[in-house]
């Protein structure tokens, strides 16, 4: 049976030996020749010399999540033959540097195995080690190529465009594509009877990484202070941040940076730069991961009662302690909600993929200056480092910041008195006063037990009427922060809830169920505090899956706190290996979860 | 924490500044610190200080971390927001403030614990990057709130009010400035308001960290027998405290003394504590003389107290950063947006 655009390819190779970008030259190709395609990078936390894979998902129908199969295996890596071997599914294809033998012990009968002399034919085509192994790397792209009928055309001018200004590392790389090619179609039967065909399906898509949505996202919505210390997998967030200021925010004249970023000494320092300019009134940013959600949980606290805005990413790894930190996971979502000791909670975004990155992190400055206090917004190392085949970002010209209720140096002139902490308006949001506007605008702000009006207090009544006041503003943000995402029929009697980076599986799985009569809804949550649309959506259930990537259900008893549902209702579907969620483990569980009804 | 506010009440024939304002003007809430504490006396030679500069009360920003000391921004200058935030951190939020507004006077009141034992990482990394602000610490040696412990400045020797005497190395802020190569230094005593107010102008004038050690005994916790930062003469007017509950009544030290002279305390066992001013021909430029300086004062049982180290070379955090001279926060977002056009050329990149 032949099939197009419908295919695995996981390449195994040791890491720094310049895979990547011979991976990354591979995806693109894919994209270009209208396919929808994803690439998901499984690395080691390791600079050179351990184990390293990417897994391509060519996907004619658009799938975005890891397919819990691989075709097409392209074994590189000779520590790791054997379990690459294993992964291959049954009638797929496995390519070897054939230039070694290779144990007869490590065979199938139920693949194909393609030998090719990568390291020979490199060895004898170019001088260096460096370059040899660098480019039998390249060479294995060359070998897909013939594989899979991917346009070698599109492939060169991917090369033309990335080393515009280096031509003999271009015509380096085309040699080594060529040798690979040229192999393959000489001794193998070309292309394999599962191959790549060109559509239209990218139009108006980019392949873009959440980390680098987000950074860009940043730059719009106007930060201008961000603060961090590097932490797996967010570093790219603010590479990405200081690439995109550095080309939109100097001022011609001076050649001056209208934008500046703090590499703090640790994640406390990083949120306390953060609070000091949001202080100030610049839009302010960290990105972080959960250990540096940990750390800043004293400071997360202290914006949340002294009422600072603040913008955190946090991009989930693999936890608890240092856990797994180049895997991903959604395992700080309770961490994020209730940060900090005393009663505190936040509001949480959670974008599904790097186009929500990018509107999110502008929704979250909106809602951290509007609603004075820290926003987090959740992605993970899925979203936040690999490769997601999104619309085209886009801008709205007409889109103002909402710097919330900020008083001038007009409205203060006229004002008999300034009171921090008063619930002028009946929502909860009181008016701030930034520094250096006017004499009356002061204020003393403090992590310590203060009144409405602003001073210090350790009266019981007038401690208690900040902290309730507290609560209207946390019913304010449950009616402005993103309602979910929800696909609803009367006739289904059982749903899905999820959110972020398991959205792709989800929608992929339901597609599943549904071939087999099996009808779900489905609601993605955007926010926390959930909106009354989660509430109305669960109630209309008998039943409701909930799908996360952490081993506590911490969506499910968030919803639990959060919304009083009763917990029978909510049946949690966990995924927790550190891998992102696949469509096939979640149609598994809720055949299990069916199959246990039905016994019952 | 104070919430008293202080009658206004101005003296017709106050002196006023060039802003027409009076030292009244320049105070805050009334203090809740005890009696004779001396970080009053540092709060009253900041009110003069700032008076004297002209500054316009809502263009400075008073920062501070957790303590006794760090409750004083309270204390003085009202019309300026105040920053009151956890401990230890005051350096990293200051830094944050000023990223976002270089046109702000910062001042951070701190104290030995909050910057030599929690906050020692960010007073270290607050001084590489050089940030433009003025950060005193209020020096006793002692934790205040929670009732006497050590704090990492306590002197070997030093006997606590309940306890041994501690025997673990004092951290001394002004050697560990000049080691990380801060660029304003001074040290100088509650009690001696002349020497004070000139150090405190020059350190809010200095253009990059200036750091301020002031010995300030904590009449309460440290000022018993044995103990190396007390007011050992007060006993003389006093009596003694013995209850840690009870606060004794009492005043301020006034140390006056002649340039170049050392000025010996005498303690009740005997010990003695010297204030010495800088010798005349102290040359405050070399960072390697002020170290060896310090270092033998030490081994001298002196307290070396003057303006100790200047760079006024060295740029700031935002010279270092290469930023805008106009404060970021204040640069209207028209000019901070790179446009539709710009987002359309960037994600041709991404195909």
């Amino acid at each position: 049976m032949s099939t197009s655009n419908d295919v695995v390819i996981k390449i195994a190779t040791v890491n720094g030996t310049g895979s990547a970008s011979a991976n990354g030259l591979l995806l693109k190709s894919i994209f270009r020749m209208g396919v929808p395609v994803v690439g998901k990078n499984y690395f080691p936390s390791n600079i050179q010399g351990l184990p390293t894979w990417y897994e391509i998902r060519v996907s004619g129908d658009g799938h975005q999540a890891r397919a819990a199969k691989v075709d097409l295996m392209v074994a590189m890596n000779v520590q790791t033959y054997a379990q690459d071997l294993g992964e291959v599914a049954p009638g797929g294809w496995l390519v070897y540097d054939a230039t070694w033998p290779r144990s007869k012990l490590l065979d199938r009968d139920d693949i194909t195995v393609l030998g090719v002399p990568l390291s020979r034919m490199c060895n004898e085509h170019f001088e260096g080690a460096r370059s040899r192994i660098l480019l039998k790397n390249i060479a294995y792209v060359g070998v897909i190529a013939a594989l899979l009928d991917i346009d070698l055309q599109v492939i060169n001018q991917l090369l033309a465009d990335k080393f515009a200004a280096k031509k003999n590392l271009i015509e380096s790389n085309v040699e080594a594509i060529r040798i690979g090619f040229d192999y393959a179609s000489e001794n193998f039967v070309c292309p394999l009877s599962s191959k790549i065909v060109p559509m239209d399906k990218t139009a108006g898509r980019v392949l873009i990484d959440g980390n680098t949505a987000s950074g860009l996202g940043c730059v719009y919505a106007g930060a201008t202070v961000g603060a961090w210390y590097p932490l797996t997998p967010s570093t790219s967030l603010m590479d990405a941040y200081k690439a995109f200021a550095k080309e939109f925010r100097i001022d011609p004249e001076t050649g001056g940076k209208k934008f500046c970023i703090v590499q703090a000494e640790d994640e406390l320092a990083a949120i306390g730069v953060v609070l000091g300019a949001t202080w100030n009134g610049a839009r302010a940013f960290t990105p972080t991961s959960g250990p540096g959600i940990s750390l800043m949980t004293e400071f997360i606290g202290f914006a949340y009662y002294a009422e600072l805005p603040a913008v955190l990413f946090d991009v989930q790894r693999t936890g608890p302690s240092t856990g797994m930190p180049t895997r991903t996971q959604q395992c700080d979502i309770l961490a994020c909600a209730y940060a900090s000791h005393g009663d505190t909670r936040h509001v949480l975004l959670f974008p599904s993929n790097p186009e929500e990155c990018f509107s999110m992190a502008l929704t979250a400055f909106d809602l951290a200056d509007r609603l004075q206090t820290p926003v987090f917004v959740l992605s993970d190392l899925d979203i936040g480092m690999n490769e997601w085949m999104c619309r085209d970002l886009t801008w709205n010209e007409s889109y103002k910041p909402d710097r919330g209720k900020v008083l001038t140096a007009e409205q203060l002139e006229s004002m008999q008195k300034f009171y921090r902490y008063l619930d002028v308006d009946g929502d909860g949001i009181p008016y701030r006063t930034l520094p250096g506007v006017h004499p009356k605008g002061s204020y003393f702000t403090r992590g310590s037990g203060h009144t409405k009006y602003g001073s210090y207090t350790e009266d019981s009544a007038a401690y208690k009427e900040v902290m309730d006041r507290l609560l209207v503003k946390w019913t304010t943000a449950r009616s402005i922060v993103p309602g979910p995402d929800i696909e609803y029929s009367k006739f289904n009697k059982m749903a899905i809830l999820s959110l972020g980076s398991c959205d792709g599986a989800v929608k992929e799985a339901m597609q599943i169920l549904q071939q087999d009569s099996i009808g779900i809804n489905y609601c993605r949550i955007k926010a926390f505090p959930f909106n009354d649309a989660v509430k109305e959506f669960i109630s209309r259930h008998e039943l409701v899956y909930v799908v996360e990537q952490n081993r506590d259900a911490q969506l499910r008893s968030l919803m639990i706190l959060d919304l009083e549902v009763n917990p029978a209702c909510l049946v949690p579907v966990l995924h927790y290996d550190g891998l992102p969620i696949t469509a096939e483990f979640v149609t598994r569980r809720i055949r299990e979860e069916l199959a246990k009804g039905e016994a019952a | 924490m104070s919430y008293i506010a202080k009658p206004a009440v101005n003296h017709p024939r106050a002196p006023r500044n060039k802003l027409g304002l009076t030292t009244r003007d320049y105070e805050g809430t009334v203090s809740t610190l005890c009696a004779g504490c001396g970080h009053d006396s540092i709060t009253a030679a900041l009110i003069q200080a700032i008076f004297e500069l002209d500054l316009e009360p809502h263009m400075l920003a008073k920062m501070s971390g957790i303590g006794c000391s760090s409750k004083t921004p309270a204390y003085f200058v009202s019309q300026s927001h105040g920053f009151n935030s956890v401990h230890g951190r005051m350096p990293s939020v200051t830094t944050g403030a000023n990223a976002a507004r270089a046109d702000l006077t910062y001042i951070g009141v701190s104290g030995d614990g909050d910057s030599l034992s929690i906050g020692m990482g960010q007073f270290a990394h607050v001084i590489r990057r050089n940030l433009d602000m003025c950060y005193i610490i209020e020096n006793n040696g002692v934790y205040g709130l929670t009732k006497g412990q050590y704090s990492a400045s306590a002197d070997i020797g030093s006997i606590a009010k309940k306890g041994p005497a501690n025997r673990q190395m004092p951290i001394d802020p002004v050697s560990t400035a000049i080691g990380l190569g801060a660029t304003y230094i001074a040290r100088s005593f509650s009690g001696d308001k002349h020497q004070l107010v000139p150090l405190i102008k020059g350190a809010i004038m200095h253009k990059g960290f200036a750091l301020l050690d002031v010995i300030s005994p904590c009449v309460t916790f440290n000022d018993h027998v044995g103990s190396t930062k007390s007011y050992a003469h007060t006993r003389e007017f006093y009596h003694h405290v013995i209850d840690a509950d009870f606060v004794p009544p009492a005043t301020e030290i006034e140390a006056a003394y002649n340039q170049g002279a050392a000025m010996p305390i005498e303690l009740h066992d005997g010990s003695k504590i010297v204030f010495r001013k800088m010798d005349k021909d102290y040359d405050p430029t070399s960072r390697a003389a002020a170290f060896s300086f310090l270092r033998d004062s030490v081994r001298a049982g002196e307290i070396i107290t003057g303006l100790l180290y200047v760079d006024a070379e060295m740029g700031d955090m935002h010279d270092l950063s290469g930023s805008v001279d106009q404060p970021l926060a204040k640069i209207p977002f028209a000019e901070l947006d790179p446009g539709a056009e710009n987002l359309a050329k960037v994600m041709d990149r991404y195909r």
